[in-house]
């Protein structure tokens, strides 16, 4: 086997590629053997998903060669990388939504006039079989879920034949049990003499999956270490380049008052189907409150609920206690501006961030004009207060920008993050609610943010955090309250709770509602 | 019954019309161009097949109606099919907004054809004097088959494009449901980037189903001059209305060329109506003719309430493709 392991099936030498006068790869050296799992690490902006699109022509290098079996390819166009079989799972995924699975496994390829269906749906089920898939090949896109979309993606590149497979960050979207049998799928297609390259930044299940890493750092080539000698803080300083500490604070909270009272809250949606059943909790003041689930779950909801975007049904109560005055006031039946014009400093950091969050299409002021266009008496809008902040914001949270005007689409992930962060902190929240604060977000910004949120904390806002990564979770916050099927399922105790207790949770509702141990 | 004979024979004839622009659209809506000039491929394909016609009728003493036919329907698909070139070059290549061309196009095919129209009345002699009658005869020429009564009436008194266009529904359905290319097509009209992805030309497509759809759209300008005005030339409009209605009915056949079949004939018998009602004023006719975008109307709303996505048009549909755009 050491022999068969040995063998390289991909060489890329000397590979650079600008975007305009942005370096996005420079002189990277990449190899590949048969029958292993490379893990291709960095942080947002080194340089992976570009140097991988090359593989699978999506791009074109400006110098460098590629070498696939010992020969050297011109890789110009996704059809040339079938052709020597690599195949590429994009982290957005790129099916038709109207077809079904069959469908978009036969699209693009040669063959017959007449498309075969049960003939493609034999392959699909040979090959489902050998690997360990559960794809139904007549079912639409549409109505799967995330975790079936990218089987079907798997499927489909398999299908094409490939031998190289690359996975953009596979598991931001699926839940651990999810992400467990992905793993397991790719030990299969290892054992099966084929080569993984997974693009990722979570260094848990580099740890856990790979056999090598390689690291990239600002698009350049750090190095590669086999993942057996190596540990997540070692490559946690060949990804930024410096010590960083991998620990999260976690303060005491302190003199924790309730902030916020959900009571019996129900959401029923327009088909009648009950996204959240009698929620209750109270959020407190100085701590930071966690929300996990599988996606879906009613998060999304739930946190609209409390920003006043969602309708819910008669009878449920959201209450605000006033820290000032000690007054009760009930959210239900407000909208943002109302429920800031009562006063209360409520701040919603949501988990679509150019859709609900900023405006892609607009400059760094102007988006933060997004919350303050209402003030002042005259005709005209105050730009300069705007402005100022933009640049505070800026400066204060290190959001890479060639100026304040640049239209915030054309930012990076983690900029983009701040920015929205950054307006929502300016106004001094009471109340500060983050869904998915740090998805996409590399190690670096992901602790920025968290220190963020722990210094909201020590200022007395109640903070509302729903995470997907059971690790950070636990590590940062004071409670955690986990929703299965739009209940709650029970509120652990932060600091004591274990990974094991939340996922069951998450998973297996717990007969006659809700213990809030 | 003579009654309900006639008015299904208008609505076969007015169908047919509608079903070539409806046919044309589909196949380039397919492939994620909206085209709005219908119409103006109409109003082209109509023009260039009577110019055709008439100029060889008129350097021929005795015309053959076979070579006027082919000369007609050649300079038809030639025409609508530049049409379409054009459009394509503007959305695809230099990707001009689609709504906002489509509309142009509209404006400059009824221009053209107006133009010509008029020069060639006055080169026959005055308006409403071009003729082209050999030609116009064969394309209505019907089969011994038209005598068998009733049936006869009813299914074989068509000429031989009405015919055309039903083998061309069912050959499209088979096309776009059945074959990999008209899976690709789909694809690309879905979603270009997955469609990319997997290898299809996107462009390719997109300029092919463009185009041969902009040459279909032409045929129902051409058998509107040759069969619904008998080989004549009007400024009037109706093309352009019908351009419209073939657009309506690209939507009330939910993007299903079978759908569109039946559906042209429906709003054929909708349209007519008014003239088979007793006792109409000239202004309430007016409202009869509503009747088929009432009608669209109704579809849009019942298919929004039952929000099934195959009944959507494609996902894609007037947008235009940048691969590098992230």
């Amino acid at each position: 086997m050491i022999g068969l392991a040995q063998t390289p099936v991909v060489q890329m030498k000397g590979i650079t590629k600008r975007f305009g006068h942005v370096v996005a790869n420079s002189q990277v050296d990449l190899t590949v053997y048969q029958g292993e799992i490379l893990s291709l690490l960095g942080e947002n902006g080194s340089g992976k998903t570009t140097l991988m699109n090359m593989l699978s022509g999506i791009y074109f290098p400006d110098e460098g060669q590629i070498f696939v079996g010992g020969r050297e390819v011109t890789i110009a166009s996704p059809k040339d990388a079938f052709d020597l079989h690599i195949g590429m799972i994009h982290q957005h995924f790129k099916l038709v939504d109207v077809f079904t699975a069959v469908e978009n496994i036969a699209l693009g390829l040669e063959g017959k006039l007449v498309l075969d269906k049960r003939e493609v749906a034999a392959r699909v089920k040979e090959i489902c079989d050998k690997y360990g898939f559960d794809v139904d090949p007549n079912q639409k896109v549409y109505s799967m879920s995330v975790s079936q979309k990218q089987t079907l993606e798997i499927v489909k590149v398999l299908y094409r034949g490939a031998d190289i497979l690359i996975l953009d960050e596979p598991t931001a979207v699926l839940t651990p049990q999810e992400t467990d049998k992905l793993f397991a799928v790719l030990r299969n297609m290892k054992a099966d003499g084929k080569s993984v390259i997974i693009i990722t930044h979570k260094l848990h299940e580099v740890m856990s999956v790979s056999d090598r890493v390689a690291v990239l750092r600002k698009g350049e080539y750090i190095g590669d270490v086999p993942t057996a000698e190596t540990s997540p803080q070692e490559l946690t300083n060949m990804m930024v380049g410096r010590q960083v500490s991998l620990n999260i604070d976690r303060p005491a909270p302190k003199d924790p008052k309730p902030r916020l009272e959900v009571r019996g809250l129900n959401i029923t949606d327009s088909a009648g189907v009950r996204i959240l059943k009698d929620v209750s909790f109270t959020a407190n003041s100085g701590e930071i409150l966690g929300i996990a689930g599988i996606s879906g779950c009613g998060q999304k909801e739930l946190l609209e609920a409390i920003a006043g975007l969602q309708s819910v049904d008669k009878g449920s109560s959201i209450l605000y206690l006033d820290p000032a005055t000690g007054a009760q006031e009930q959210i239900i039946g407000q909208n943002p501006k109302k429920i800031r014009d009562m006063g209360i400093a409520l701040s919603f950091v949501p988990e679509d961030r150019l859709g609900m969050g900023l405006v892609g299409d607009m400059n760094i002021p102007a988006n933060m004009m997004l919350k303050t266009y209402g003030e002042g008496h005259g005709l005209l809008v105050n730009r300069k207060a705007p402005r100022d902040l933009a640049e505070e914001v800026v400066e204060q949270l290190e959001v890479v920008t060639p100026d304040v005007f640049t239209p915030v689409r054309k930012l990076s992930g983690g900029n983009v993050q701040k920015i929205l962060v950054g307006r929502e902190l300016a106004s001094h929240p009471s109340v500060l609610m983050t869904a998915y604060a740090v998805r996409g977000l590399d190690i670096n910004t992901s602790y920025a943010i968290y220190d963020l949120l722990n210094q909201q904390k020590a200022q007395g806002c109640a903070v509302i955090y729903v995470g997907e990564d059971l690790d950070v979770l636990l590590e940062l916050c004071d409670r955690i309250l986990v929703l299965c099927s739009g209940e709650v399922n029970g509120i652990l105790d932060g600091p004591s709770a274990t990974k094991e207790q939340v996922g069951l949770l998450m998973t297996n509702l717990q007969k006659g509602g809700a213990d809030h141990g | 019954m003579s009654n309900f004979i006639s008015l299904w024979q208008a609505a076969i004839t007015f169908g047919t019309v509608i079903l070539f622009g409806a046919l044309g659209e589909i196949l380039t809506e397919k492939s994620g161009n909206l085209n709005l000039c219908t119409p103006g491929i109409m109003y082209l394909g109509g023009i260039a097949a009577l110019a055709g016609a008439f100029f060889y009728e008129n350097g021929n003493p005795s015309p053959n109606p076979v070579v006027g036919v082919l000369v007609a329907l050649l300079c038809c698909v030639i025409a609508s099919a530049l049409g379409g070139l054009l459009f394509s070059f503007l959305t695809i290549t230099l990707r001009a907004n689609q709504n906002v061309t489509g509309l142009t196009l509209t404006i400059l095919g009824s221009g053209v054809a107006n133009f010509f129209g008029g020069s060639m009345n006055k080169l026959a002699g005055g308006v409403g004097q071009i003729s082209v009658a050999t030609t116009s005869a064969a394309f209505r020429a019907t089969t011994g088959l038209s005598g068998l009564g009733t049936v006869g009436k009813l299914l074989f008194s068509y000429g031989f494009l009405t015919y055309a266009a039903i083998v061309l529904a069912v050959v499209l359905s088979l096309f776009l449901n059945r074959t990999r290319k008209g899976l690709n097509l789909r694809a690309v009209g879905e979603s270009p980037a997955t469609a990319d992805a997997t290898g299809i030309n996107v462009t390719l497509y997109k300029y092919l189903a463009t185009c041969v759809g902009a040459a279909v759209t032409g045929l129902g300008g051409a058998f509107y001059v040759m069969n619904y005005i008998k080989g004549t030339w009007a400024n009037d409009g109706t093309i352009e209305g019908l351009g419209w209605l073939a657009l309506a009915l690209v939507i009330f056949a939910s993007w299903k060329t079978l759908n569109a079949l039946w559906g042209s004939y429906l709003f054929g018998i909708l349209y007519w109506l008014y003239f088979y009602i007793g006792g109409l004023t000239r202004y309430s006719q007016e409202l009869f003719k509503m009747l088929p975008y009432v009608v669209t109307i109704l579809v849009l709303v019942i298919t929004s309430m039952r929000k099934k996505k195959e009944n959507l048009g494609p996902a894609a549909l007037g947008l235009s493709y940048f691969r590098e755009e992230r």
